[in-house]
């Protein structure tokens, strides 16, 4: 975590209505300079509200906003020195492409020949030269965000704020944007702040993660940190695709787990293989049922039903197939207990055992 | 979007229909009115509008149309803009408000502006003071035109600007622009079309308005008597080439008007397809 001297934008115990609504509550982080952040939540969560105070576009009730050690609460908008790429982009549709990029530099008074060189440059940056005559509507979406990132980045600002940037383009293009979005804020060496409801997106570009729920923030860390450590129910739910299970100390190899507790169980934690095939852990596999089986392009989801309960595991390709109403071997290898609103991370007794490992 | 049954008699009766419908109350009595003004000629026809009342007329109903389109155009301009950006209380019944003289019949406008500013008003001994006369003057009938004609353009902008959302502005003034220059560069673009054919709709009315023009005008003979009031004039004394001839150019405006409009709409809409994303 960060220290005090290194913080670059700050959150001090904000709090923000909407009339009853209570969109943000006591939200307090900080990060450091640099670092790409990605501010993660279902919809709701007040993720945009977040990066909206920041940008200086809503009022906070109470709590400090800090950019740079300087307490920005009451400074405009646009003397906060922030980029801010909107998730509709908000091009101005009715000017080109140079004129979009330009408008920032024209307002804050650059001469005519440094906005041409420094729109020349920003052009070549997101790699659309030749591009300036054109007007937004002849854009592809991708093409579209470049132009905004651009846009964001003319006046050269300190902090990066996007909101949902890949919300509006279509799945395949976004794989490439987010790796390409990724470089150019490392390249550019800015300071970045992106909204987003999805998880692969966030887990995938950013240093850090912030997730908030219910205006509240849950958990920060780093990607890795914040998968497989999750702190809350509410984080361990709403990461990768768990199913959830009541009384996990029912289950074979989890008889060490406080009974009645629900736990939540990661479909990359459960190995399911067939009667036929090698089972490493006999003693603590249970029988499960397949349910169904649906193709997930580079694997295979399989729904199973265990102890009468239902839990999602996977299947790679390369094994063989199993049908719907055929009975096979699962093993769970561990899962995220529930207690309260505390999530502790429970590992097969076998495995324990096997590595003298006790959490 | 088209009828799966393109072919059937339904279409053919339903074109038949409309023609039908159109030849009796448009064709028919706009030809009739081209006819009967030329009827004795073409020299009948220039005497008639080239007469000096006439060309008074005239000059008085485009002076009104003009007013009543800058006027307007400034009101409904700020009124869209204010409706559409803006989230306050009471938005509700100001856009009500706007829509008032579409529903209202232009006589009883007229009347209310005579009693507001006639000689019964309470505010009369002050305009007589200040030498400001409105009722059975050319104030009045800018007056009344501009009342009629006034929720034309706004009417036009509004859903235009609540289309196009906030967005924009937003990130605009987020880079530091004024408000004027974030409606010069970035609103008013979106709106243009839309506002140039709520200026011809307004024209288009403004040129044509009777009612409250005809209660407050007074009917004073190259003074107050604008196109619509002075058709009438000549048609109550049975100058009935004189009406016709008068008529027939107020049709030709309507019909430039409308070729306009026409014009304005596909442009209009040109433009909008290639904004669709």
């Amino acid at each position: 975590m960060s220290t005090a001297e290194q913080a670059y934008v700050e959150l001090r115990k904000i709090n923000k209505h909407y009339g009853e609504y209570h969109a943000s509550r006591d939200v307090d982080f900080s990060i450091d300079k640099g670092k790409l952040v990605a501010l993660l939540g279902p919809s709701g969560s007040g993720k945009t509200t977040i990066l909206r105070m920041l940008a200086g576009l809503e009022q906070a009730d109470s709590g400090d906003i800090l950019i740079d050690g300087k307490r920005v609460n009451d400074t405009p908008a646009s003397e906060r020195g922030i980029g801010f790429v909107f998730q509709s982009y908000a091009l101005f549709r009715y000017k080109t492409v140079y004129e979009n990029i330009a408008f920032p530099l024209k307002i804050a008074k650059w001469n005519r020949a440094d906005i041409k060189a420094r729109v020349e440059e920003l052009l070549e940056l997101v790699g659309l030269q030749g591009m300036e005559k054109r007007y937004p509507n002849q854009l592809s979406g991708g093409q579209r965000q470049r132009v905004a990132f651009a846009r964001a980045l003319a006046i050269q600002p300190q902090l990066l704020l996007l909101d949902e940037p890949f919300a509006a383009i279509d799945a395949k293009v976004r794989q490439e944007l987010r790796s390409w979005l990724r470089e150019l804020i490392s390249r550019v060496g800015i300071t970045s702040i992106f909204v987003t409801h999805d998880q692969d997106e966030a887990i995938e570009v950013a240093d850090e993660i912030i997730i908030t729920n219910q205006g509240r923030v849950e958990q920060i860390g780093t990607p890795l940190e914040i998968y497989q450590n999750p702190h809350s129910a509410f984080v361990a739910k709403f990461l990768g695709r768990p199913s959830e299970l009541t009384d996990a100390g029912s289950f074979k190899g989890f008889s060490h787990v406080e009974p009645g507790l629900t736990a939540l169980i990661r479909p990359e934690y459960v190995s399911v293989t067939k009667k036929n095939e090698l089972c490493k852990y006999p003693i603590t596999t249970e029988d499960g049922e397949v349910l169904k089986t649906a193709f997930r392009g580079n694997a295979i989801e399989v729904t199973l039903r265990v102890r009468d309960q239902e839990i999602i595991a996977g299947r790679t390709l390369n094994e063989p197939l199993v049908e719907p109403g055929e009975h096979v071997n699962v093993f769970i290898h561990s899962m995220y207990v529930l207690k309260g609103d505390i999530t502790f991370y429970a590992q097969n007794g076998v495995l324990i055992s096997e590595n003298y490992t006790y959490i | 979007m088209e009828l799966r049954n393109n072919r059937g008699p339904v279409k053919w009766f339903l074109i038949l229909l409309s023609a039908a419908f159109l030849v009796i109350m448009l064709i028919l009595p706009l030809a009739y009115v081209l006819v009967t003004a030329f009827r004795e000629g073409i020299g009948v026809f220039v005497r008639a509008v080239t007469d000096s009342n006439a060309l008074r007329s005239i000059l008085l109903t485009l002076e009104a149309s003009v007013f009543a389109v800058v006027i307007n155009s400034v009101f409904g301009l700020f009124a869209a803009w204010t409706l559409t950006k803006y989230r306050f209380k009471g938005k509700k019944l100001l856009s009500t408000l706007i829509d008032l003289p579409l529903t209202i019949s232009p006589v009883i406008a007229g009347l209310i502006f005579l009693l507001t500013y006639g000689r019964k008003s309470i505010l009369y001994p002050l305009l007589h003071q200040w030498k400001i006369s409105i009722v059975f003057a050319v104030p009045g009938i800018i007056l009344a035109t501009v009342f009629v004609t006034f929720p034309f353009i706004s009417r036009e902008l509004i859903p235009v600007l609540s289309a196009q959302g906030t967005d924009e502005e937003e990130a605009a003034a987020l880079m530091g622009a004024g408000t004027f220059r974030i409606f010069r560069e970035v609103t008013f673009p979106h709106v243009r079309w839309a506002f140039l054919y709520g200026v011809v709709l307004c024209a288009a009315r403004a040129m044509g308005e009777f009612g409250a023009v005809s209660v407050l005008s007074g009917h004073l003979q190259g003074l107050t008597t604008t196109m619509p009031l002075y058709v009438e004039l000549l048609y109550q004394g049975y100058d009935f080439t004189g009406a016709f001839a008068m008529s027939a150019i107020l049709v030709v405006l309507a019909v430039l008007v409308l070729l306009l409009r026409n014009i304005l709409e596909h442009r209009g809409g040109k433009n909008q397809e290639g904004i669709h994303q």
